[in-house]
């Protein structure tokens, strides 16, 4: 979940691939890799950006860049999407392919995962095929070393013809020599001539026929070898983009149309079909990997992953895989719950406290009544209520939760729960997608990437939202715990409940997410459930310390500043509102007046379907909308406890009912603003924008249309 | 001793190697992708809870797939 400054919001959606340079002598260096091997660690580490990492494939879905300096070097850092291949099989692979190939990187880093080096040899030799400057970093050396794997770093050197380095990417230090391998190979100090692979003679034969006509007519420095056995493989997307960079069509030429009619004719001769021949492309990259690794990989223990496999057989086992799943989530839950108590308390004491005095300092001033009304009540209580009661369940839960993906237990709740998705003619990284979503709907939306077929893909961004992000929480338990466990009950009990209805509240949002991934299978994205693979990761000790700093860090910063942006405009609209009369009725009496008989259908009423859709911009900020709506009509009260919120509501004509539909609502509503332009900007379509706004706001309308209908005949 | 079977009817740490790959087009590249090429060790480390999908050892790393792909993939044992 990339929830930090960067990658949250609308800053994470994604520019394209623009390079930019801070100086003309910049060098621009792709950073490639297999999916979760720690590349975006050793991107970090290199500039010093803060790109989200985590321990599950396909964390890195937008392209990050970042400076770095080295000696009198700098350079441009390109974070490109982790790919098996670069024959473009998804949209990732393609974009990781086009940039390899087209972008004119000065260099590559491929990042290898040492324990799993014969896979990601694949991806080097790829690459390899395409330009010389090529180096291999081997990361996570310290694991590989744990489970007792040996790797002749130099003998790998050597095979592959390129620049070997090992790393442990957490640690800064050892990328050292990475940036002074990179530097020499730049510097022209150092030429390397990289393993040149040996096809199958009649794919030899064939390349020798088309090369020398490619050799004439490209004058850009692409490697011809590569380009005449792509074109033996005709490749659509590849020919599209290389007909772009050209800037005019390869295939025009007759000379070259009449050598690959050639080629390919031989080809046919031998009995070598388009399938046949990609087929034994892969395979001679594959058996050349697996050659290159008998030769510099040593196992010492012939188990070395036999940890891995004991704590899977325990979370994923038929038994405990679930429990422990829905355990795990109610633990998070009862520590945000039981953490967040006091902070919330301490801020809300204090802030309070400090809008005593800044009214005693308006009266001494003499400042007019609206002023301190709009600055005072408006602007600075719902920063305050943002700053209490949202921030410190937000503060807690993420980094928790982000604990949780560092050590790889992630990919295994898609592993669960595929089986479910499949029924739903869904993906199962669609759970993954929904973890992110935990977070934040946004960055749910951006790992959607993830999933290959576009079909799935919709499916996966038009339910995101049932999962409640990291901006709905402190909602849900305001409400549970004032309604449902009793403001002045204390004790472990307590909190256990809260935790338990919370998890409960979840595990609805996942059914219904499940519900309506089946309908949509079935109606609007009808279609079969497609093939796809997915990495189990060796599970990774976290980085706890990091991981604390980080998010809190981020995270607060983020919410502060969300909460300036968003939260005290707002404040000021609706105090104006709550005190512009028009005719017999103030402006929000008005609207909220206009919403109720819709409102009470749902088992709420005017004020907090008004609260809902004000708080379209930001979650956070409904409950702050519903208190100054409420108290703006009558009741001036210090409101510095759940207590006497509690109160305010029980005047204002909650019930239970009210409660329970105001959760469910919470939890089924449209997205967030930022969510919504996310959702535009990933699909490029209005439409599906407009059904991801719709889906869940109409499932919230029937579910708590009948809720509060059920409920209100059964009193 | 050998028979034909897919990699779907291997059961919990059983091993075999790859025949062949009946599946075709995207998912066929990818499973090459991972390393699931002629001769390739695999071996069936567990299925998911609800019985599908099943995770195989393949190469070193761990990859979980679902029984309409792991039928299409023949192997030897």
């Amino acid at each position: 979940m990339g929830l930090t400054n960067n990658s949250m919001g609308i800053k994470a959606v994604d520019c394209g691939l623009v390079i930019k340079k801070m100086t003309a002598d910049d060098k621009v260096i792709a950073v490639a890799g297999n999916p979760n091997v720690g590349k975006s660690t050793v991107f970090n580490n290199l500039t010093g950006l803060n790109q989200h990492t985590g321990n599950w494939p396909g964390k890195t879905v937008t392209n990050a860049q970042g400076y770095c300096q080295r000696k009198d070097m700098t350079y441009v850092m390109v974070d490109i999407p982790g790919t098996y291949s670069l024959m473009a099989h998804s949209a990732e692979e393609e974009v990781a392919r086009n940039f390899i190939c087209f972008g004119e990187p000065d260099g590559v880093i491929v990042v290898c995962d040492a324990t799993c080096l014969e896979r990601n040899l694949n991806l080097v030799l790829q690459t390899t095929e395409i330009t010389e400057n090529v180096i291999l970093c081997v990361n996570m050396m310290d694991e590989a070393k744990k489970k007792d794997i040996k790797i002749d770093l130099d003998q790998l050197s050597s095979e592959l013809g390129i620049a070997v380095v090992g790393s442990t990417a957490r640690k800064k230090k050892s990328l050292d020599k990475l940036m002074d391998s990179l530097g020499k190979l730049l510097n022209d100090q150092v030429k390397q001539t990289p393993i040149k692979i040996q096809y199958t003679k009649p794919i030899e034969d064939a390349i020798q026929i088309i090369e020398p006509v490619i050799r004439q007519k490209i004058d850009k420095d692409i490697n011809t070898r590569w380009l005449s056995l792509k074109l033996l493989d005709y490749d659509e997307t590849l020919m599209k983009a290389l007909n772009d960079y050209l800037g005019y069509d390869i295939l025009s030429d007759e000379n070259l149309q009449d050598k690959l009619t050639l080629a390919k004719q031989l080809l046919t001769d031998e009995g070598i079909t388009n399938e046949r021949l990609k087929d034994e492309i892969v395979s001679c990259l594959v058996l050349k990997a697996e050659d290159i690794c008998a030769k510099t990989v040593a196992y010492d223990k012939h188990n070395y992953n036999a940890r891995d496999r004991k704590i899977d057989r325990i979370l994923t086992n038929k038994w405990t895989g679930f429990p422990i799943m829905i355990a795990l989530l109610a633990i998070i839950f009862w520590i945000t719950i039981t953490g967040a108590n006091y902070p919330s308390q301490m801020l809300s004491n204090g802030l309070f406290w400090i809008e005593g005095r800044v009214t005693e300092a308006f009266v001494y001033l003499g400042a007019p009544d609206w002023l301190h009304g709009i600055l005072v009540l408006g602007l600075y209580r719902v920063l305050a209520w943002v700053v209490s009661v949202m921030l410190p369940p937000m503060a807690i839960f993420f980094p928790l939760f982000t604990l949780l993906e560092d050590l790889g237990y992630l990919p295994r709740v898609a592993f669960n729960l595929d089986k479910y998705f499949k029924k739903c003619c869904a993906c199962g990284k669609q759970a993954l997608t929904m973890c992110m979503g935990f977070g934040c709907n946004a960055a749910g939306i951006i790992g959607c990437r993830i999933i290959d077929s576009p079909r799935e893909r919709l499916i996966a961004i038009i339910t995101n939202n049932f999962v409640p992000c990291n901006g709905r929480f402190p909602t849900l338990i305001a409400i549970l715990t004032m309604f449902f466990i009793g403001v002045n009950a204390a004790g472990p009990a307590t909190s256990i409940l809260s935790a338990l209805l919370l998890t409960s509240i979840i595990l609805f949002g996942i059914i219904m997410t499940f519900a309506v991934s089946r309908i949509l299978s079935k109606t609007i994205l009808k279609g079969m459930p497609s093939s796809f693979t997915l990495e189990l990761p060796p599970y990774r000790k976290p980085q706890i310390g990091k991981v604390i700093v980080r998010s809190v860090f981020d995270r607060t910063l983020f919410v502060l500043a969300r909460a300036v942006v968003i939260a005290a405009p707002a404040g000021m609209v609706i105090w104006g509102m709550a005190n512009i009369t028009i005719g017999d009725a103030t402006l929000l009496a008005h609207c909220s007046g206009f919403l109720d008989p819709f409102a009470r259908l749902l088992g709420m009423d005017g004020v907090i379907l008004f609260a809902f859709i004000l708080g379209l911009p930001a979650n956070e900020i409904v409950v702050p909308i519903m208190i100054m709506s409420y108290m703006a009509s009558g009741s001036i009260m210090e409101l510095d406890s759940l207590t006497a919120l509690k109160q305010l509501l029980v005047d204002n004509g909650w019930t239970w009912i009210t409660a329970v539909s105001t959760m469910l609502f919470s939890l089924m509503h449209w997205p967030c603003s930022t969510t919504c332009l996310t959702i535009k900007k990933e699909t490029q379509s209005l439409k599906w924008t407009a059904v991801s706004f719709l889906v869940p706001t109409i499932a919230g309308i029937i579910i708590c249309f009948a809720f509060a209908t059920i409920a209100g005949l059964c009193i | 001793m050998s028979n034909i079977n897919s990699l779907k009817d291997l059961k919990q740490g059983q091993k075999a190697k790859v025949k062949a790959l009946l599946s075709t087009g995207s998912i066929r590249r990818r499973l090459q992708d991972i390393g699931l090429t002629e001769g390739t060790e695999v071996e069936c480390l567990q299925k998911s809870p609800a019985g599908d999908p099943t995770a195989f050892l393949i190469r070193g790393a761990v990859i979980a797939l679902r029984s309409e792909d792991s039928s299409n993939v023949l192997v030897l044992n």
